[in-house]
Protein backbone atom coordinates (compact mmCIF):
# COMPACT_ATOMS: atom_id res chain seq x y z
CA UNK A 1 0.00 0.00 0.00
CA UNK A 2 1.68 3.41 -1.15
CA UNK A 3 2.08 5.99 1.99
CA UNK A 4 -0.35 8.24 0.54
CA UNK A 5 -3.44 5.79 0.75
CA UNK A 6 -1.89 4.40 4.17
CA UNK A 7 -2.46 8.27 5.74
CA UNK A 8 -5.46 8.55 4.27
CA UNK A 9 -6.53 5.27 6.06
CA UNK A 10 -5.11 6.47 9.14
CA UNK A 11 -6.68 9.52 8.94
CA UNK A 12 -9.99 7.89 8.45
CA UNK A 13 -9.39 5.41 11.36
CA UNK A 14 -8.98 8.31 13.38
CA UNK A 15 -11.85 10.34 12.17
CA UNK A 16 -14.02 7.37 12.69
CA UNK A 17 -12.91 6.30 16.16
CA UNK A 18 -12.48 9.78 17.47
CA UNK A 19 -16.27 10.19 16.76
CA UNK A 20 -17.08 6.51 18.08
CA UNK A 21 -15.33 7.69 21.46
CA UNK A 22 -17.23 10.95 21.89
CA UNK A 23 -20.68 9.66 20.84
CA UNK A 24 -19.43 6.59 23.23
CA UNK A 25 -18.96 9.23 26.13
CA UNK A 26 -21.82 10.91 25.32
CA UNK A 27 -24.06 7.78 25.82
CA UNK A 28 -21.98 6.66 28.66
CA UNK A 29 -22.83 10.17 29.98
CA UNK A 30 -26.59 10.50 29.54
CA UNK A 31 -27.11 6.20 30.75
CA UNK A 32 -29.70 6.95 33.11
CA UNK A 33 -31.63 9.05 30.88
CA UNK A 34 -31.97 6.69 28.12
CA UNK A 35 -33.63 4.02 29.73
CA UNK A 36 -37.48 3.86 28.84
CA UNK A 37 -38.39 3.55 32.30
CA UNK A 38 -38.21 2.84 35.80
CA UNK A 39 -38.36 -0.70 37.48
CA UNK A 40 -40.22 -1.07 40.67
CA UNK A 41 -36.99 -1.96 42.57
CA UNK A 42 -35.85 1.37 41.32
CA UNK A 43 -38.60 2.59 41.93
CA UNK A 44 -39.01 2.27 45.50
CA UNK A 45 -35.17 1.61 46.71
CA UNK A 46 -33.58 4.39 44.61
CA UNK A 47 -31.67 4.18 40.98
CA UNK A 48 -28.04 4.21 40.76
CA UNK A 49 -25.27 5.01 42.96
CA UNK A 50 -26.57 8.22 44.38
CA UNK A 51 -30.40 6.00 44.91
CA UNK A 52 -32.30 8.53 43.42
CA UNK A 53 -35.91 8.46 43.59
CA UNK A 54 -38.24 9.88 41.31
CA UNK A 55 -40.93 12.83 43.71
CA UNK A 56 -44.35 12.47 43.97
CA UNK A 57 -45.86 14.39 41.19
CA UNK A 58 -43.24 13.29 38.78
CA UNK A 59 -44.22 12.12 35.41
CA UNK A 60 -42.14 9.07 34.33
CA UNK A 61 -42.89 5.71 33.20
CA UNK A 62 -42.58 2.08 34.71
CA UNK A 63 -42.05 -1.19 33.62
CA UNK A 64 -42.19 -4.76 35.48
CA UNK A 65 -44.04 -7.70 35.20
CA UNK A 66 -47.89 -7.58 36.29
CA UNK A 67 -48.26 -10.09 39.33
CA UNK A 68 -50.61 -12.61 38.77
CA UNK A 69 -53.80 -12.53 40.98
CA UNK A 70 -53.18 -8.48 41.53
CA UNK A 71 -55.56 -7.36 38.70
CA UNK A 72 -58.61 -6.31 39.86
CA UNK A 73 -61.36 -4.60 37.76
CA UNK A 74 -64.02 -2.36 37.88
CA UNK A 75 -66.96 -4.31 37.66
CA UNK A 76 -68.62 -0.89 36.13
CA UNK A 77 -66.57 1.58 34.62
CA UNK A 78 -62.68 0.91 32.46
CA UNK A 79 -60.60 1.72 36.06
CA UNK A 80 -58.52 -1.30 36.74
CA UNK A 81 -55.76 -1.61 39.21
CA UNK A 82 -53.08 -4.15 39.03
CA UNK A 83 -49.21 -4.47 41.13
CA UNK A 84 -46.14 -4.82 39.15
CA UNK A 85 -42.80 -6.57 40.62
CA UNK A 86 -39.06 -6.79 38.86
CA UNK A 87 -37.23 -8.54 42.04
CA UNK A 88 -38.60 -7.11 45.03
CA UNK A 89 -40.92 -4.51 45.99
CA UNK A 90 -44.35 -4.24 44.47
CA UNK A 91 -45.54 -1.16 42.81
CA UNK A 92 -49.60 -0.39 42.73
CA UNK A 93 -50.86 1.02 39.27
CA UNK A 94 -54.32 2.60 38.81
CA UNK A 95 -55.32 3.27 34.78
CA UNK A 96 -58.72 3.64 33.67
CA UNK A 97 -58.49 2.36 29.77
CA UNK A 98 -58.69 -0.13 27.43
CA UNK A 99 -55.41 -2.21 27.73
CA UNK A 100 -53.44 -3.80 25.02
CA UNK A 101 -54.66 -6.96 23.84
CA UNK A 102 -50.82 -9.19 25.23
CA UNK A 103 -51.95 -7.51 28.86
CA UNK A 104 -52.33 -10.69 31.16
CA UNK A 105 -50.90 -11.42 34.61
CA UNK A 106 -47.39 -11.98 34.30
CA UNK A 107 -46.79 -10.41 31.19
CA UNK A 108 -44.23 -7.23 31.22
CA UNK A 109 -45.55 -4.15 30.53
CA UNK A 110 -44.43 -0.60 30.61
CA UNK A 111 -46.88 1.84 31.97
CA UNK A 112 -46.47 5.84 31.78
CA UNK A 113 -48.26 8.06 34.95
CA UNK A 114 -47.54 10.42 37.56
CA UNK A 115 -46.00 8.90 40.68
CA UNK A 116 -49.16 10.05 43.65
CA UNK A 117 -47.30 7.96 46.64
CA UNK A 118 -44.23 6.14 47.35
CA UNK A 119 -45.30 2.97 45.67
CA UNK A 120 -48.34 4.23 43.28
CA UNK A 121 -48.81 5.12 39.97
CA UNK A 122 -51.53 6.76 38.30
CA UNK A 123 -51.32 5.61 34.93
CA UNK A 124 -52.34 7.27 31.30
CA UNK A 125 -50.85 5.03 29.27
CA UNK A 126 -50.12 1.49 29.88
CA UNK A 127 -48.33 -0.56 26.78
CA UNK A 128 -47.34 -4.04 26.45
CA UNK A 129 -43.82 -6.07 26.40
CA UNK A 130 -43.32 -9.16 24.64
CA UNK A 131 -40.52 -11.02 24.44
CA UNK A 132 -38.09 -12.32 21.65
CA UNK A 133 -39.28 -15.52 21.82
CA UNK A 134 -41.66 -17.22 19.18
CA UNK A 135 -42.76 -20.97 18.99
CA UNK A 136 -46.27 -22.07 18.43
CA UNK A 137 -48.88 -22.69 20.83
CA UNK A 138 -47.94 -26.35 21.14
CA UNK A 139 -44.37 -26.14 21.40
CA UNK A 140 -44.45 -23.09 24.03
CA UNK A 141 -47.28 -25.94 26.28
CA UNK A 142 -44.85 -28.09 25.99
CA UNK A 143 -41.65 -26.13 27.26
CA UNK A 144 -42.69 -24.13 29.13
CA UNK A 145 -45.62 -25.05 30.46
CA UNK A 146 -47.96 -22.58 30.15
CA UNK A 147 -51.19 -22.26 28.01
CA UNK A 148 -51.75 -19.28 26.88
CA UNK A 149 -55.98 -18.82 26.66
CA UNK A 150 -57.42 -15.58 25.51
CA UNK A 151 -58.52 -14.04 28.98
CA UNK A 152 -62.29 -14.02 28.74
CA UNK A 153 -63.92 -10.95 30.82
CA UNK A 154 -67.48 -11.91 30.82
CA UNK A 155 -68.62 -11.72 33.84
CA UNK A 156 -71.11 -13.75 34.52
CA UNK A 157 -69.16 -17.18 33.98
CA UNK A 158 -65.92 -15.66 35.71
CA UNK A 159 -68.08 -14.73 38.62
CA UNK A 160 -69.22 -17.58 39.48
CA UNK B 1 -2.51 -11.05 -4.53
CA UNK B 2 -5.86 -8.19 -6.00
CA UNK B 3 -3.93 -8.23 -9.09
CA UNK B 4 -7.62 -9.88 -10.12
CA UNK B 5 -9.67 -6.70 -8.82
CA UNK B 6 -7.83 -3.71 -11.21
CA UNK B 7 -9.66 -4.54 -13.74
CA UNK B 8 -12.58 -3.66 -12.55
CA UNK B 9 -11.62 0.05 -11.24
CA UNK B 10 -12.45 0.52 -14.42
CA UNK B 11 -16.34 2.16 -15.04
CA UNK B 12 -16.68 0.04 -18.18
CA UNK B 13 -15.64 -3.25 -16.87
CA UNK B 14 -18.05 -2.81 -13.70
CA UNK B 15 -20.58 -1.99 -16.21
CA UNK B 16 -20.07 -5.29 -17.20
CA UNK B 17 -19.55 -7.05 -14.18
CA UNK B 18 -23.52 -5.49 -13.19
CA UNK B 19 -24.81 -7.26 -15.67
CA UNK B 20 -23.30 -10.29 -15.00
CA UNK B 21 -24.30 -10.06 -11.43
CA UNK B 22 -28.07 -8.87 -11.81
CA UNK B 23 -29.78 -12.07 -13.18
CA UNK B 24 -28.77 -14.08 -9.86
CA UNK B 25 -29.77 -11.51 -7.61
CA UNK B 26 -33.23 -11.38 -9.61
CA UNK B 27 -33.87 -14.95 -9.47
CA UNK B 28 -32.83 -14.70 -5.55
CA UNK B 29 -35.01 -11.82 -5.10
CA UNK B 30 -37.94 -13.40 -6.87
CA UNK B 31 -37.68 -17.58 -5.43
CA UNK B 32 -37.34 -16.17 -2.03
CA UNK B 33 -40.03 -13.97 -1.89
CA UNK B 34 -42.30 -16.33 -3.31
CA UNK B 35 -41.33 -18.86 -1.27
CA UNK B 36 -40.51 -17.17 2.16
CA UNK B 37 -43.84 -14.95 2.02
CA UNK B 38 -45.80 -17.78 1.02
CA UNK B 39 -44.57 -19.84 3.52
CA UNK B 40 -44.05 -16.70 6.47
CA UNK B 41 -47.59 -15.55 6.30
CA UNK B 42 -49.88 -19.10 5.26
CA UNK B 43 -48.17 -21.69 6.51
CA UNK B 44 -45.95 -20.72 9.83
CA UNK B 45 -47.94 -21.45 12.58
CA UNK B 46 -48.96 -18.93 14.73
CA UNK B 47 -46.87 -18.02 17.78
CA UNK B 48 -48.66 -19.06 21.07
CA UNK B 49 -48.99 -15.25 22.30
CA UNK B 50 -49.09 -13.31 19.97
CA UNK B 51 -51.35 -14.93 17.39
CA UNK B 52 -51.33 -14.23 14.05
CA UNK B 53 -50.17 -10.78 14.89
CA UNK B 54 -46.55 -11.87 14.32
CA UNK B 55 -46.19 -12.90 11.11
CA UNK B 56 -45.17 -9.02 10.53
CA UNK B 57 -41.68 -10.28 11.66
CA UNK B 58 -41.50 -11.76 8.25
CA UNK B 59 -40.91 -8.67 6.68
CA UNK B 60 -39.96 -6.56 9.67
CA UNK B 61 -37.35 -8.37 10.72
CA UNK B 62 -35.33 -9.05 7.30
CA UNK B 63 -35.76 -5.38 6.69
CA UNK B 64 -34.52 -4.00 9.93
CA UNK B 65 -31.19 -6.35 9.77
CA UNK B 66 -30.46 -5.52 6.06
CA UNK B 67 -31.08 -1.74 7.01
CA UNK B 68 -28.00 -2.44 8.70
CA UNK B 69 -26.09 -4.54 6.51
CA UNK B 70 -26.87 -2.31 3.46
CA UNK B 71 -25.24 0.44 5.49
CA UNK B 72 -22.22 -1.68 6.84
CA UNK B 73 -21.80 -1.98 2.48
CA UNK B 74 -22.61 1.61 2.07
CA UNK B 75 -19.81 2.45 4.57
CA UNK B 76 -17.37 -0.32 3.31
CA UNK B 77 -17.46 1.58 -0.39
CA UNK B 78 -17.35 4.56 1.30
CA UNK B 79 -14.25 3.75 2.56
CA UNK B 80 -12.68 1.99 -0.21
CA UNK B 81 -13.18 5.38 -2.24
CA UNK B 82 -12.02 7.59 0.12
CA UNK B 83 -8.28 5.59 0.65
CA UNK B 84 -7.79 4.18 -2.75
CA UNK B 85 -10.10 6.81 -4.69
CA UNK B 86 -11.87 4.89 -6.83
CA UNK B 87 -14.57 6.42 -8.39
CA UNK B 88 -16.77 2.80 -8.94
CA UNK B 89 -16.59 2.88 -5.00
CA UNK B 90 -17.90 6.17 -5.22
CA UNK B 91 -20.67 5.32 -7.33
CA UNK B 92 -21.54 2.23 -5.49
CA UNK B 93 -22.04 4.52 -2.24
CA UNK B 94 -24.83 6.40 -3.80
CA UNK B 95 -26.18 3.90 -5.40
CA UNK B 96 -26.92 2.09 -2.23
CA UNK B 97 -27.72 5.06 -0.16
CA UNK B 98 -31.56 5.35 -1.29
CA UNK B 99 -32.06 1.71 -1.94
CA UNK B 100 -31.16 1.50 2.01
CA UNK B 101 -33.26 4.50 3.13
CA UNK B 102 -36.26 2.63 1.84
CA UNK B 103 -35.57 -0.61 3.56
CA UNK B 104 -34.97 1.45 7.01
CA UNK B 105 -38.43 2.88 6.10
CA UNK B 106 -40.03 -0.41 5.87
CA UNK B 107 -38.38 -1.71 9.25
CA UNK B 108 -39.56 1.87 10.65
CA UNK B 109 -43.33 1.30 8.75
CA UNK B 110 -43.78 -2.49 9.69
CA UNK B 111 -42.26 -1.93 13.18
CA UNK B 112 -45.29 1.02 13.69
CA UNK B 113 -47.78 -1.74 12.49
CA UNK B 114 -46.55 -4.32 15.07
CA UNK B 115 -46.38 -1.45 17.94
CA UNK B 116 -49.96 -0.35 17.55
CA UNK B 117 -51.54 -3.99 18.01
CA UNK B 118 -48.81 -5.67 20.37
CA UNK B 119 -47.48 -2.80 22.54
CA UNK B 120 -50.30 -0.50 22.35
CA UNK B 121 -48.35 2.43 20.49
CA UNK B 122 -47.21 3.52 17.19
CA UNK B 123 -44.36 4.60 18.28
CA UNK B 124 -42.19 4.85 21.89
CA UNK B 125 -39.00 6.73 21.90
CA UNK B 126 -37.40 3.84 22.76
CA UNK B 127 -33.22 3.15 22.34
CA UNK B 128 -34.15 1.19 20.08
CA UNK B 129 -36.54 2.58 17.65
CA UNK B 130 -34.95 6.31 18.13
CA UNK B 131 -31.57 4.87 16.57
CA UNK B 132 -33.30 3.18 13.60
CA UNK B 133 -34.83 6.78 13.16
CA UNK B 134 -31.75 8.02 13.09
CA UNK B 135 -30.23 5.74 10.53
CA UNK B 136 -32.98 6.70 7.97
CA UNK B 137 -31.81 10.36 8.37
CA UNK B 138 -28.45 9.35 8.12
CA UNK B 139 -29.15 7.71 4.70
CA UNK B 140 -31.23 10.61 3.50
CA UNK B 141 -28.15 12.86 4.73
CA UNK B 142 -25.90 11.21 2.60
CA UNK B 143 -28.93 11.13 -0.37
CA UNK B 144 -29.01 14.74 0.66
CA UNK B 145 -25.03 15.74 0.52
CA UNK B 146 -24.34 14.36 -2.74
CA UNK B 147 -27.07 16.40 -4.63
CA UNK B 148 -26.53 19.28 -2.55
CA UNK B 149 -23.03 19.69 -4.73
CA UNK B 150 -22.45 20.98 -8.32
CA UNK B 151 -19.25 19.26 -8.16
CA UNK B 152 -19.77 15.42 -8.66
CA UNK B 153 -16.18 15.10 -7.22
CA UNK B 154 -16.61 16.97 -4.32
CA UNK B 155 -20.41 15.69 -3.62
CA UNK B 156 -18.60 11.87 -3.08
CA UNK B 157 -16.47 12.60 -0.87
CA UNK B 158 -18.70 14.66 1.74
CA UNK B 159 -21.54 11.90 1.30
CA UNK B 160 -17.99 9.21 2.10
CA UNK B 161 -17.33 10.76 4.89
CA UNK B 162 -20.88 11.09 6.13
CA UNK B 163 -21.53 7.85 5.57
CA UNK B 164 -18.51 6.78 7.64
CA UNK B 165 -19.05 8.62 10.29
CA UNK B 166 -22.68 6.78 10.47
CA UNK B 167 -21.02 3.66 11.10
CA UNK B 168 -20.91 4.70 14.85
CA UNK B 169 -24.73 3.87 14.75
CA UNK B 170 -24.72 0.58 13.85
CA UNK B 171 -23.37 -1.20 17.03
CA UNK B 172 -25.88 1.97 19.11
CA UNK B 173 -28.71 -0.02 16.90
CA UNK B 174 -27.80 -3.61 17.83
CA UNK B 175 -26.84 -3.24 21.65
CA UNK B 176 -29.66 -0.79 22.21
CA UNK B 177 -31.73 -3.42 23.28
CA UNK B 178 -28.92 -4.85 25.77
CA UNK B 179 -27.60 -1.48 27.10
CA UNK B 180 -30.54 0.03 28.11
CA UNK B 181 -34.13 -0.47 29.14
CA UNK B 182 -36.46 -0.40 26.14
CA UNK B 183 -39.77 -1.08 25.42
CA UNK B 184 -38.28 -3.04 21.78
CA UNK B 185 -37.78 -7.03 22.87
CA UNK B 186 -34.28 -8.11 22.89
CA UNK B 187 -32.38 -9.84 19.73
CA UNK B 188 -33.91 -12.80 18.53
CA UNK B 189 -31.70 -14.46 16.35
CA UNK B 190 -28.32 -13.67 17.44
CA UNK B 191 -29.52 -15.02 20.79
CA UNK B 192 -26.49 -17.11 22.37
CA UNK B 193 -28.42 -19.89 23.68
CA UNK B 194 -30.19 -20.68 20.89
CA UNK B 195 -34.13 -21.58 20.75
CA UNK B 196 -35.77 -18.18 20.83
CA UNK B 197 -37.79 -18.71 17.57
CA UNK B 198 -39.03 -22.39 16.78
CA UNK B 199 -37.30 -23.69 13.69
CA UNK B 200 -41.01 -23.81 11.90
CA UNK B 201 -40.48 -20.11 12.01
CA UNK B 202 -36.80 -19.31 11.69
CA UNK B 203 -36.24 -21.13 8.54
CA UNK B 204 -39.14 -19.32 6.56
CA UNK B 205 -37.97 -16.01 8.36
CA UNK B 206 -33.97 -16.92 6.62
CA UNK B 207 -35.48 -17.32 3.62
CA UNK B 208 -37.07 -13.37 4.10
CA UNK B 209 -33.74 -12.37 4.68
CA UNK B 210 -32.08 -13.94 1.83
CA UNK B 211 -34.84 -12.20 -0.37
CA UNK B 212 -33.68 -8.53 1.24
CA UNK B 213 -30.89 -9.30 0.64
CA UNK B 214 -31.31 -10.21 -3.01
CA UNK B 215 -33.78 -6.87 -3.81
CA UNK B 216 -31.18 -4.83 -2.23
CA UNK B 217 -28.44 -6.09 -4.70
CA UNK B 218 -30.61 -6.36 -7.57
CA UNK B 219 -31.52 -2.80 -7.10
CA UNK B 220 -28.61 -1.43 -6.53
CA UNK B 221 -26.67 -2.83 -9.41
CA UNK B 222 -29.61 -1.07 -11.42
CA UNK B 223 -28.25 2.12 -9.76
CA UNK B 224 -24.78 1.48 -9.85
CA UNK B 225 -25.35 0.73 -13.79
CA UNK B 226 -27.80 3.89 -13.61
CA UNK B 227 -24.61 6.12 -12.11
CA UNK B 228 -21.98 4.46 -14.36
CA UNK B 229 -23.88 6.05 -17.51
CA UNK B 230 -24.49 9.07 -16.38
CA UNK B 231 -21.25 10.01 -14.66
CA UNK B 232 -19.33 8.66 -18.03
CA UNK B 233 -21.74 9.62 -20.52
CA UNK B 234 -18.89 11.20 -22.56
CA UNK B 235 -17.27 8.55 -23.00
CA UNK B 236 -17.28 6.63 -26.56
CA UNK B 237 -17.95 3.31 -24.77
CA UNK B 238 -21.38 4.79 -22.83
CA UNK B 239 -22.38 6.44 -26.38
CA UNK B 240 -21.85 3.59 -27.92
CA UNK B 241 -24.13 1.78 -25.26
CA UNK B 242 -26.54 4.39 -25.53
CA UNK B 243 -27.08 4.69 -29.04
CA UNK B 244 -27.36 0.51 -29.43
CA UNK B 245 -23.82 -0.30 -30.85
CA UNK B 246 -23.00 -3.34 -31.82
CA UNK B 247 -20.94 -3.76 -28.68
CA UNK B 248 -24.03 -2.81 -26.42
CA UNK B 249 -24.50 -4.67 -23.16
Amino acid sequence: MNPRRKKRMFTLFAVVFGIGAAVGLTLYALQENINLFYTPTELVEGKGEAKEKPFVGQKLRIGGMVVPGSVVRDEKTLDVEFKLIDTGPLVTIKYHGILPDLFREGQGIVAQGVLVDATTIEAFEVLAKHDEEYMPAEVAEAVKGIKHVKPSYDLNTSGE
Amino acid sequence: MWKWLHPYAKTQKAYQLCNTFMPYFAVITIVCFAVGWVWGLAFAPADYQQKDSYRIIFIHVPSAIMSMGAYSSMAIAAFIAMVWQLRNAELAVIAIAPVGAAVTAIALITGAAWGKPMWGAWWVWDARLTSELILLFLYLGVIALYHSFEDKAAAGKASCILALVGVVNLPIIHFSVEWWNTLHQGATITKFDGSAIHPSMFWPLMINIVAFVGVIGWVTLIRLKNEIIQREKHRPWVRELVSGGKNAV
